[in-house]
């Protein structure tokens, strides 16, 4: 017989954020944008618009982009969330490795302010993983991935531009 | 920005989802992509939240030949790549690929959208063109509620107290019938402006017997249209579309906004029924 669920409004909750078990507690009406930047201090995850029209706030949860401040902290206790603070790997003698999108985004100057450039990068990596490697990207693909987030600053040219060089990068790789 | 205070629960029951729903105040959260705004931006300040996605039974596809049942827990990233969803009911990958962007729609719930009853969603009239219906679980039982009888307003639909929608079912299409959605929107997945989905059914000799329309922001709820009398008897190779998209022009009433005059949605009416029905058309030669 397991307890009869009861109505909070503080929880304890454990999140493993970029490979690190997280322990906090959160009002339970914290969106997780709040939760990784206020909580954690994650503060590589920007808060644009919190309505979830912008994208700025794009994490990975379980290896799937989702807009963080559409989701609650308490939702998201026991899952894997991945910031843009764990998007690069460790080289193994205490550096870093670039992943791919943020390589494309140095390499074809993708950004400018910097705002948005942690939901792009999100939503890029992720996306480019989930897509045969074997073949080119296309316009349509490249649209797909990185029409939900707003820039203000590029016009977008050298994002979409960033995400053709990333899918490149990551083919090469792949072969 | 950030959501008024409320209590929150996560049942692992959908009868203890209906007792705790049974509090004044008390929300349903799934997906929560259309509730979160309006929580952030304090449009809704319910008293508690029952999160339903611990309930176990609710996220599964059931494909029949019959039709798709879709549970309230799937998300609309299922159901546009569900290949035999689309193989039984072409719309559903069709109009679920125009819901807003990848990240809303791993996350966001097609019951959800469809228990919103936004007269800018798809879901909402993708589940009238096909003539579906919803069950909704009341701590009473279970029951069907027939799409017609479910949508009221613009978010308003006519469940009341303590329920939870725990799947919609979309009839399968017919043989000799086919789809196509299409919208236009100011940018990608962003709400449509006017979107229109379309089935047409022809005879064995490849004849119009029937032609039905339903549009995304035009109406306050969703609405069916028959079109059928624009086209009935003439060839699908050459039948005239475009009077159909006339006659479709005159059974709408939309209304204007910051986006777009009425007159311009109804101009978009015309158009994108014209464009579908072709293409809708061109699908039912070959089921």
């Amino acid at each position: 017989m397991t307890e009869p669920t009861t109505v909070s409004t503080e929880r304890a909750i454990t999140v493993t954020v970029n490979g690190v078990p997280r322990e906090t507690t959160v009002p339970v009406r914290r969106l997780l944008s709040d939760a990784l930047r206020h909580d954690l201090q994650l503060t590589g995850t920007h808060v644009g618009c919190e309505h979830g029209v912008c994208g700025a706030c794009t994490v990975l949860v379980d290896g799937t982009p989702v807009r963080s401040c559409l989701v609650l902290a308490v939702q998201v206790d026991g899952k894997a969330v991945t910031t843009v603070e764990g998007l690069a790997r460790d080289d193994g003698r205490g550096g870093e490795v670039l992943h791919p999108v943020q390589e494309a985004f140095r390499e074809c100057h993708a950004l400018q302010c910097g705002f948005c450039t942690p939901g792009f990068l999100m939503t890029m990596a992720a996306g480019l993983e989930a897509r045969d490697r074997s073949t080119d990207i296309t316009e349509d693909e490249v649209d797909e991935i990185v029409g939900g987030n707003l820039c203000r600053c590029t016009g977008y040219a050298n994002i979409k531009k960033a995400c053709r060089h990333a899918a490149g990068l990551m083919k090469e790789a792949a072969e | 920005m950030k959501p008024a205070p409320f209590g929150y629960a996560d049942p692992t029951s959908l009868d203890e989802a209906l007792t705790l729903l049974a509090d004044d105040g008390a929300k349903v959260l799934a997906g929560g992509q259309s509730l979160l705004p309006l929580l952030s931006m304090r449009l809704a300040s319910p008293a508690t939240l029952v999160d339903i996605n611990q309930v176990p039974g609710l996220d599964s596809v059931v494909v029949t030949d019959d039709g798709v049942r879709v549970g309230a827990l799937v998300r609309h990233v299922q159901l546009l790549h569900h290949a035999e969803a689309a193989r039984v009911q072409p719309l559903l990958a069709r109009a679920t690929a125009n819901v807003a962007h990848p990240a809303i729609r791993n996350r966001g719930t097609t019951v959800g959208s469809i228990a919103h009853a936004d007269p800018s969603g798809e879901m909402t009239s993708v589940l009238a063109l096909t003539g579906g219906s919803v069950t909704v679980a009341t701590p009473a039982g279970s029951s069907a509620v027939d799409w017609a009888d479910f949508f009221v307003g613009p978010l308003e639909t006519s469940v009341h107290g303590p329920a939870v929608v725990t799947e919609a079912f979309f009839p399968a299409l017919p043989p000799r019938s086919g789809t196509a959605f299409e919208e236009v929107s100011r940018r990608k997945g962003d709400y449509a402006v006017c979107g229109a989905g379309v089935t047409v059914t022809l005879d064995d000799d490849s004849r119009v017997v029937s032609a039905r329309a339903t549009y995304i922001s035009v109406g306050l709820v969703p609405e069916v249209h028959d079109l059928t009398d624009a086209l009935v008897g003439q060839p699908a190779a050459t039948a005239d579309w475009a009077a159909a998209g006339a006659l479709a022009r005159t059974l709408v009433d939309p209304d204007g906004d910051l986006h777009a005059s009425a007159d311009y949605r109804r101009l978009l009416v015309g158009v994108l029924t014209e464009r579908t029905l072709a293409r809708a058309a061109q699908e039912a030669l070959v089921r």
